[in-house]
């Protein structure tokens, strides 16, 4: 098939952007979107010139690498996926396609469609963790923990960070990527000791990154690629509360 | 050169307290002054920059991701296996070592394998503590399955996320470490070049992948845990950046590489589809505790089913050839990973496979839901045959399944020795990376054991009896050496931009990969290997020559980075054939034609190949020299393995 690509194509950080039209020809329906992508960056190297820039890496959905604005979509159409886990059967013959990277004050691009996503790392810095080192632990199976509690820990700890949330809300907020954290970890009996500083903590970071606050409207489940609910946001808000008012 | 493997003395069990209390300690005071330099971010990697940070040690941990949790540890679905016997089923300690060493096809070494089966009970303990939410039973306690044909159930899991969870695990401890400013963590920045000075690792040279910015950077022992180098064979399951260049730089300084052609290909992937295909996709195996391997008995069956004009549905049974329940019948569909593959091989290269390029064999769930009803199979393999769906654009429910081999891990690595150093002073190597525990073939959630036992549980240890042994001056960034090491790095990244030829750099990546796939897979023989040998120097010459990398050295240039990694790989393939030539045996994940029983199977030469096949660097256009490890087994009794 073939379609057209309206790229943003930025050389640098603080240089300004633009976009740029790529034909995509000849490219086959059960070819993956990247995919694609590869085959216009080969054609573009072999004649010299620079291959449009975007971040992937494991290609199956879970590193969280790749991330993609698809005519006006986080990872574009489909739900529960990726950019890697999008196929060209999604579009049509002579299809015009947009391309643009994740666009947040704290996801700084750095070059095309690649962005940097460091600040979520600063917010787990924060205090998205259990402090224990290596060597403190006792008998795995010392502490039971509910089932109930420890699967909804885990559908929280499905997050792979790649911002797609963010890229989605208008007010390009974390609180998604933030609750899931901050779910998980609250959820779990061993996640006790901290849970009131680490929410405090959590907040505290994603605020002086930049990102906006949650106004509720939900953008960031319907494109997360992996669900994650809203309502880590609703548990997130209550644990912030809770902190403030018995610290 | 003479390969030490220091595995201490004494009965197998208590090796490795003794090693411990008597390898030197760093006064905690002193601790401060070490700098240590961790490379990768994965299980091996986050874990080891964490715990040695803990410990007080002074941490520079890179990545090539943009951030510590992207590495490709994350995309491990299975679980991850250890000694808790909280079944009550019969495991142990010694079970495990002993299944490991029997699984290696007794190619791995003893000791290092008994201390990963020690360790691995307290990985389950240490990740439980940290948050990672395994799966649980309803009263509480934690969940096992057994896995990859094991006898036993020892493997734990989070669903089929397992890698991603353990490895948002170590990255929060990590993060907690960076936090304190106890490591620094440099992220997008590619490791080109490892420093020695007087012999011994002291610092590493890196490209700033965003400003190309090349840097150095001193300490007093260096780490790698970079994984594996799958994509050596351009299509693998591995993540698009993974790649052998920490390593194989670290090779080009005098540290050995160990068993290069051991690769493991895992029986259930997607089939390849078309020549622009970037990577393969794995689906879990445990897919094959419920569905049937098959392909039709005859050829023009196998054709027609090629050209879409017939199904596979309208096979009736007894034109079906069910082949690894017939050649098999008391494993079945169950045979380890590399009996499975090298089965699926034989039948499509007689013709008989499925997909459209042929390469694929069903596996068919119509019985199993037939059986236990199709809302039973969905509950157990929902998540995959959605991804299969989505993949393939075909539902597994109505029509079989098309499955075939791709490679999915690397055995071989650096050779370490029983602390995880090379056999260059300082330089220690950990995860997929090293050579050490798996053999010739590694078991099903066993990767992820023994990335975190080498970062959690070894490398705290054995770097210290380093370090407290080692009393070098400390190396500033204006010595020679550390000159030299970024001068050469310039000189390559300068030469990789001025070929501007015709070609990107991909095609000279698939190239490479078709070759290796072909004469280096599954299966190998003389002939074969001879010919990519001589094969592979005229690939690196139109490489040179012909290789156009567009764009500058000092801005983000993807096309800079995989021309680097694959020059690499071309280096790296050649050493893996020459690998596979020597070792005139079939053992494990490999299949050498020459040497197979009467009945088709793989057979083992323990007279001549049971070592280590170490290989040195003697400098480019010259062949690498073989050193040999022996191997022996005091422990464990060599036995042909059979699963007839």
């Amino acid at each position: 098939m073939n379609v057209t690509l309206r790229v943003w194509k930025q050389p640098a950080p603080n240089q300004p952007g633009r976009f740029e039209s790529y034909p995509a020809k000849d490219i086959p329906a059960e070819a993956s979107f990247l995919e694609m992508l590869d085959i216009v960056n080969n054609q573009l190297e072999s004649e010299g010139k620079e291959p449009i820039a975007f971040d992937s890496d494991c290609r199956e959905g879970i590193c969280g690498t790749c991330g993609i604005v698809i005519d006006g979509r986080p990872h574009g159409p489909g739900k529960a996926i990726t950019t890697c886990q999008l196929y060209m059967r999604a579009f049509n013959e002579g299809d015009t396609i947009t391309l643009e990277p994740w666009r947040a004050k704290a996801f700084p691009v750095l070059k095309d469609l690649v962005v940097d996503r460091a600040a979520f790392d600063r917010v787990i810095q924060a205090g998205g963790y259990i402090s224990i080192n290596t060597g403190n632990a006792c008998d795995a199976n010392a502490l039971p923990v509910a089932k109930l509690d420890s699967d909804r820990a885990m559908d929280a700890a499905a997050c792979i960070g790649c911002g797609a949330c963010v890229a989605a809300c208008k007010n390009a907020s974390a609180m998604l990527f933030v609750s899931a954290k901050v779910s998980h970890l609250a959820l779990l009996p061993q996640g006790q000791p901290e849970r009131r500083t680490r929410v405090v903590a959590m907040i505290e970071q994603m605020d002086k990154e930049g990102f906006g606050n949650c106004t509720n409207e939900s953008e960031c489940e319907a494109e997360c690629p992996k669900e994650i609910s809203v309502a880590n946001i609703a548990r997130l808000n209550r644990e912030f509360l809770l902190a403030k008012l018995l610290t | 050169m003479e390969l030490r493997s220091n595995v201490p003395d004494g009965p197998i069990e208590k090796k490795w307290d003794s090693h411990r209390f008597n390898l030197k300690l760093v006064n905690p005071a002193n601790k401060r002054k070490h700098t240590v330099i961790v490379v990768g971010t994965g299980l091996a990697g986050a874990s080891a920059a964490a715990s040695m940070a803990e410990l007080g040690y002074h941490v520079l941990n890179f990545t090539h991701n943009d951030s510590a949790r992207r590495a490709h540890s994350i995309a491990a679905q299975g679980g991850i296996n250890a000694a808790k016997n909280y079944q009550n089923d019969g495991d142990s300690v010694w079970r495990l070592f002993y299944d490991t060493v029997k699984g290696g096809d007794y190619r791995s070494r003893e000791a290092n394998v008994y201390r990963l089966a020690q360790v691995s009970a307290n990985i389950i303990d240490q990740c439980v503590a940290q948050g990672v939410p395994f799966a649980r039973e309803y009263g509480g306690l934690l969940s096992n399955r057994s896995f990859g044909g094991a006898q036993v159930s020892r493997t734990f899991y989070a669903r089929g996320q397992t890698g991603q969870q353990l490895l948002l695990g170590a990255y929060q401890a990590l993060m907690r470490q960076v936090h304190a400013k106890k490591v620094k963590l440099f992220t997008r920045h590619e490791m080109l070049d490892v420093i020695l000075v007087d012999g011994q690792a002291r610092g590493i040279v890196t490209r700033d992948m965003v400003s190309g910015k090349v840097e150095s950077w001193t300490a007093d022992a260096v780490v790698l845990a970079t994984g594996g180098y799958g994509n050596v064979f351009f299509l693998s399951t591995n993540a698009m950046n993974c790649n052998v260049t920490a390593a194989w730089r670290a090779h080009r300084r005098g540290a050995c590489f160990a068993n290069p052609c051991y690769t493991q290909i895992h029986p259930t992937c997607i089939p390849v589809k078309g020549e622009y295909q970037s990577k393969l996709t794995l689906m879990s195996e445990s897919l094959r505790n419920d569905g049937r391997v098959w392909v039709p008995k005859e050829k023009a069956v196998s054709e027609a089913i090629r050209k879409n004009q017939k199904s596979p549905n309208d096979v009736p049974d007894d034109g079906r050839d069910y082949f690894l329940e017939r050649r098999y019948p008391s494993f079945g569909n169950l045979v380890p990973r590399d009996v499975a593959s090298r089965n699926a091989k034989m039948v499509c290269d007689e013709g008989r496979g499925v997909a459209v390029s042929g390469l694929g064999v069903y596996l068919d769930f119509r019985d199993a839901i037939k059986r236990d009803g199709l809302d039973v199979i969905k509950e157990k393999y929902g998540n995959l045959f959605d991804m299969y769906h989505e993949i393939t654009n075909e539902s597994g429910y109505e029509r079989p399944m098309m499955i075939y081999p791709a490679v999915h891990y690397t055995m071989g690595g650096l050779w370490v020795d029983y602390n995880l150093m090379s056999n260059v002073p300082g330089l220690f190597v950990l995860g997929e990376a090293n050579f050490s525990d798996h053999g010739a073939n590694r078991l099903g959630a066993s990767a992820l054991m023994q990335g975190l036992a080498d970062g959690y549980f070894v490398i705290p240890y054995t770097i210290g009896g380093y370090l407290a042994s080692n009393k070098a001056a400390k190396v500033g960034n204006d010595h020679a050496a550390v000159k030299d090491a970024m001068a050469g790095v310039n000189a390559r990244v300068d030469k990789l931009l001025a070929a501007k030829g015709k070609r990107p750099v991909d095609h000279f990546h698939r190239e490479l990969g078709k070759m290796m796939w072909e004469k280096c897979g599954m299966a190998r023989n003389e002939a074969g290997l001879k010919e990519a040998l001589a094969e592979i120097p005229k690939l690196r010459e139109e490489f040179q020559r012909d290789v156009n990398v567009p764009g500058s050295a000092s801005s983000l240039n993807q096309a800079l980075e995989r021309a680097g990694r694959v020059a690499d790989f071309i280096d790296l393939g050649e050493l893996m054939v020459r690998d596979a030539l020597e070792r005139r045996e079939s053992c494990g994940g490999h299949f050498r034609e020459e040497s197979q029983t009467e009945e088709g199977e793989a057979k083992r030469d323990d007279e001549n190949f049971c070592h280590v096949a170490a290989w040195e660097w003697k400098g480019d256009g010259q062949a690498q020299t073989l050193h040999k490890e022996p191997l022996t087994f005091e422990n464990v009794k060599l036995t042909q393995r059979s699963y007839k």
